[in-house]
């Protein structure tokens, strides 16, 4: 890391000093060193929650909820899992067991691997690297998206037919994002700390790419 | 025949009109004596908390009541010297020990004086002791779990009703005993017998609270009555009142209300921790129980037989007498340590002792002769002055620590407000009826919270609707911000309140548990797992792992119980959420029922005592479906070949 930074912050050929022979297309410095910082800040995933879901109820004022990490989940307060299972048995929705997840084992692994390309890409110095980072990025984060909402679908919808609860039509998949009445529960889905981290990369991530590229444009035009 | 029926109607409706006109004036239009700002003073608005917790002795109820104030609002009963079937204390196999004396099992007690633990002349939250008067014992309670933890009994006592008053940092808590009895106990005429007291001093374990004999006092055998211990300069000495010194043992009433002045029994308890060191005391046997909840949440009984013993003869200077007139009652410290306050029952004027006036007493040997071997001090040299026209009765004096004393004053039925600087009365205002205790949130400490005084009621009389002959006991919540008491509040107590303790909110409300956890439970019987439930048998008892779950038992059938069997159910909740509590009742259960708190294990026994299916279900209202949380156990005739069998776990029940 230290070598990285130190050789993002060393002099480098600028835009204005491309080489058209080896087809070089160096980012600005300014990117490169926006690259490397936000590549750099996802390293706050490891130690931030990805994503909280909450549930509130006439007899839980206090709430209940449930943070899911790169590689874990957590309870909002220490049992909250476990009561949040109890509860879910009434309507015969599996059990949520963290380890039951494959993601959590190769999420941890797959940001460390986001990380490492960012800051090549930012060492290298490349335009195409940038636009390769981002694509890779984003691709990334929709189908984490999509995984998260599969699974939410699969817990929704596969439902014990021998459950106390059973109500024509009901299913209880919690919301993508925002918030959703499931019968007396009011169900929440926000990013968490480490979530809108990796949102607030992304964002960075895409509008350095358009940067990078409507510059490019503008030289070529 | 009309003419007689008006009459008769038109004499009723004066009398209805009579009454009416009475009630208007005596009670509807205007609450009798209540400030007029009353009702926004005490409402706490739904959902809101109250801003102190109060602590009332449940007198003969044996229990210990939790109210919130200013509103007045019952919150909890923690069952402390007697059996309470709703929570099955006293009646689980996890409590029962608790209640063990060397009289045996004693399922009820006389609870009086309730003492928060105190740092610094402060209530820090950690715990609360009281007194039980009738089988002298002191209990210790946890304010994290609201729940009894230990007993000790006091031996070669009678009434242990100056008790528990705590030392300024709750280094003792104290026991004297209100009947002499044979020193130690033996058969012997009553009318001629010499009896004698016993001043107990009872070590608390700064870390764990656990409690110890540390020594015990012989003292005459005077009735000895309340208890204070001193603070700041007067820290190292505990006062005791006696009544009694006639030493009559037939109709007190007037026999012991004979001399002008009876005492007040004044410890040095740094003269008397030298004298045990030096080993000057004597062994006595008496045998007592000391009740322990370990960590595994069972309450066990150890018996002890052994006490230090200190005659007085053998340790000059650890008591000295303070007279004082007339059958004296409470002995009060004010927050500066300097001021005793005695309650003379039949006295005309309260008196308050100087502490430094005492000391200088001793120092001069300022006596007034002795009684066996005890100085009695001048009565001149250690007044430092007597409040006049205090009521009649004055009892118990509490403090606002802003210079006044406030003491409860029985037969006149009024609180008195004096100052500490001239003694003068300043304030006073009736009580409905009959004050016996009086309590500021922090009144009987070095630092006191003020702003409210309680009076403890005997008598209700006509406040509150009639439940024939047996009425309401009552408190009532008056404010003391101001120069005159202002009346707030009547509401009513269970069992006879005597003392009472408060403090503020904010200091117990966020330690307090919500939960036990389960994965870390010790209990020898626990289940943490439905997995793991079983049902074992050993001869002719038979335990039963039961997991509570909502809305389940497991395991919820059982067969091959026998008719002579003792069925032990070890039922745990696992639940780990907060205010999820489940009940478990058997038909013809000979007990109680259990109440088992989440990650909680508490065992009910039951003898089935004929063939049949036998239901049990849960008692608290745990979720939509608790009505579906039942279950059967299959009884047969002893000697039967039906097999044991169960659902769940390792059974072979489906």
């Amino acid at each position: 890391m230290t070598m990285t930074m130190a050789s993002v912050g060393a002099p480098r050929a600028d835009a204005s000093t491309a080489d058209p022979k080896t087809q070089r297309r160096p980012m600005r410095r300014s990117t490169r060193i926006a690259v490397a910082l936000s590549s750099a800040a996802l390293g706050l995933l490891y130690v931030t929650p990805l994503w909280h879901i909450g549930l509130t109820a006439p007899q839980y004022p206090e709430g209940l909820g449930f943070f899911i990490w790169l590689n874990r989940m957590s309870g909002e307060k220490p049992q909250d899992l476990n009561s949040i299972n109890g509860l879910n048995h009434y309507i015969g929705m599996k059990e949520i067991v963290p380890a039951s997840f494959p993601e959590l084992h190769y999420m941890p692994l797959a940001v460390g691997v986001l990380i490492g390309l960012g800051l090549l890409a930012a060492a290298w110095g490349q335009r195409k690297a940038l636009y390769a980072w981002t694509a890779v990025f984003a691709a990334g984060a929709l189908a984490g998206l999509a995984d998260f909402w599969r699974w939410g679908y699969q817990y929704g919808h596969d439902l014990n037919p021998r459950a106390a609860i059973k109500i024509e039509g009901m299913s209880y998949q919690p919301p993508l994002l925002g918030g959703k009445q499931l019968l007396n529960f009011h169900a929440t889905s926000w990013p968490g700390a480490g979530g809108w981290v990796a949102i607030g990369v992304l964002l960075i991530a895409v509008t350095l790419t358009v940067r990078e590229w409507r510059s490019a444009r503008s030289r070529a035009g | 025949m009309p003419s007689t029926a008006r009459a008769v109607r038109a004499a009723l409706l004066a009398a209805l009109a009579t009454a009416a006109g009475t009630s208007a004036c005596g009670k509807s239009s205007a609450p009798l004596g209540a400030a007029t700002d009353a009702a926004a003073r005490v409402y706490v608005a739904p959902g809101q908390y109250d801003e102190l917790y109060a602590f009332m002795s449940g007198g003969f109820s044996g229990n210990v009541t939790v109210y919130g104030l200013p509103s007045g609002r019952l919150l909890q009963q923690i069952p402390v010297f007697s059996q309470y079937p709703e929570k099955g204390y006293g009646y689980n196999e996890e409590t029962k020990a608790m209640l063990n004396t060397s009289y045996g099992f004693i399922p009820w007690d006389d609870a009086h004086h309730p003492q928060l633990s105190i740092t610094d002349g402060k209530a820090d939250g950690r715990w609360l002791f009281i007194n039980g008067n009738n089988t002298p014992r002191i209990a210790r309670l946890d304010l994290t779990r609201f729940e009894t933890d230990e007993i000790i009994e006091i031996p070669n006592s009678a009434g242990g009703h100056g008790s528990p008053y705590l030392t300024e940092n709750s280094e003792y808590a104290v026991s004297a005993t209100r009947f002499a009895v044979p020193e130690p106990q033996q058969d012997m005429s009553i009318r001629d017998g010499k009896f004698g007291g016993m001043l107990t001093f009872v070590k608390i374990d700064p870390k764990s609270g656990h409690m110890s004999l540390a020594y015990q006092i012989h003292v005459p055998g005077y009735d000895y009555d309340l208890a204070r211990s001193g603070k700041g300069p007067s820290r190292d000495w505990s006062f005791f009142t006696s009544y009694n010194t006639e030493e009559a043992k037939t109709l007190l009433e007037a026999n012991a209300s004979q001399k002008d002045k009876d005492y007040i029994a004044a410890v040095n308890r740094k003269a008397a921790e030298q004298c045990v060191a030096q080993g000057k005391t004597k062994d006595w046997n008496t045998p007592y129980l000391h009740n322990l909840v370990g960590e595994d949440g069972i309450a066990r009984s150890e018996t002890i037989k052994s006490e230090k013993i200190l005659e007085v003869a053998d340790c000059p200077g650890v008591l000295y007498f303070l007279p004082t007139p007339k059958s004296p009652h409470g002995v009060d410290v004010d927050p500066t340590g300097e001021f005793i306050v005695a309650g003379g029952k039949l006295a005309t004027t309260i008196p308050v002792h100087s502490f430094s006036k005492m000391v200088k007493a001793i120092a001069d040997k300022a006596f007034d002769g002795d009684v066996g071997g005890i100085p009695v001090l001048k009565y001149d040299a250690i007044i430092a002055g007597e409040v006049q026209n205090p009521g009649l009765g004055p009892l118990h004096t509490e403090f606002d620590g802003k210079g006044y004393a406030y003491t409860s004053v029985f037969i006149s039925s009024e609180i008195v407000k004096f100052s500490l600087t001239d003694f003068k009365v300043v304030d006073r205002i009736p009580t409905y009826y009959s004050i016996g205790h009086l309590m500021i949130p922090g009144g009987d400490t070095e630092h006191p919270y003020g702003k409210y005084v309680i009076a403890l009621n005997k008598i209700t009389k006509d406040r509150y609707l009639p439940t024939g002959p047996e009425l309401t006991q009552a408190g009532q919540l008056y404010d003391i911000t101001g120069d005159k008491m202002k009346l707030l509040l009547d509401f009513p107590m269970t069992g006879e309140p005597h003392y009472a303790q408060a403090l503020p909110a904010s200091i117990l409300k966020d330690k307090s548990l919500k939960t036990y956890a389960l994965a870390t439970s010790t209990d020898p019987y626990v289940t943490k797992s439905e997995k793991d439930v079983k049902v074992v048998r050993q001869g002719n008892k038979v335990h039963v792992y039961m997991t509570a779950i909502r809305s389940h038992f497991l395991p919820d059938n059982i067969e091959g119980i026998q008719v002579g069997d003792s069925v032990f159910f070890h039922v745990t909740n696992l639940e780990q959420d907060w205010d999820v509590p489940h009940g478990f009742a058997m038909l013809g259960a000979q007990n109680a029922e259990l109440l088992v708190m989440p990650g909680q294990t508490r065992t009910l026994v039951w003898a089935p005592l004929r063939p049949g299916i036998y239901p049990f279900y849960c008692t608290d209202f745990c979720s939509a479906l608790h009505q579906e949380m039942q279950g059967y156990m299959r009884v047969s005739a002893k000697g039967s070949a039906t097999k044991l069998a169960w659902n769940g776990g390792a059974g072979a029940l489906k």
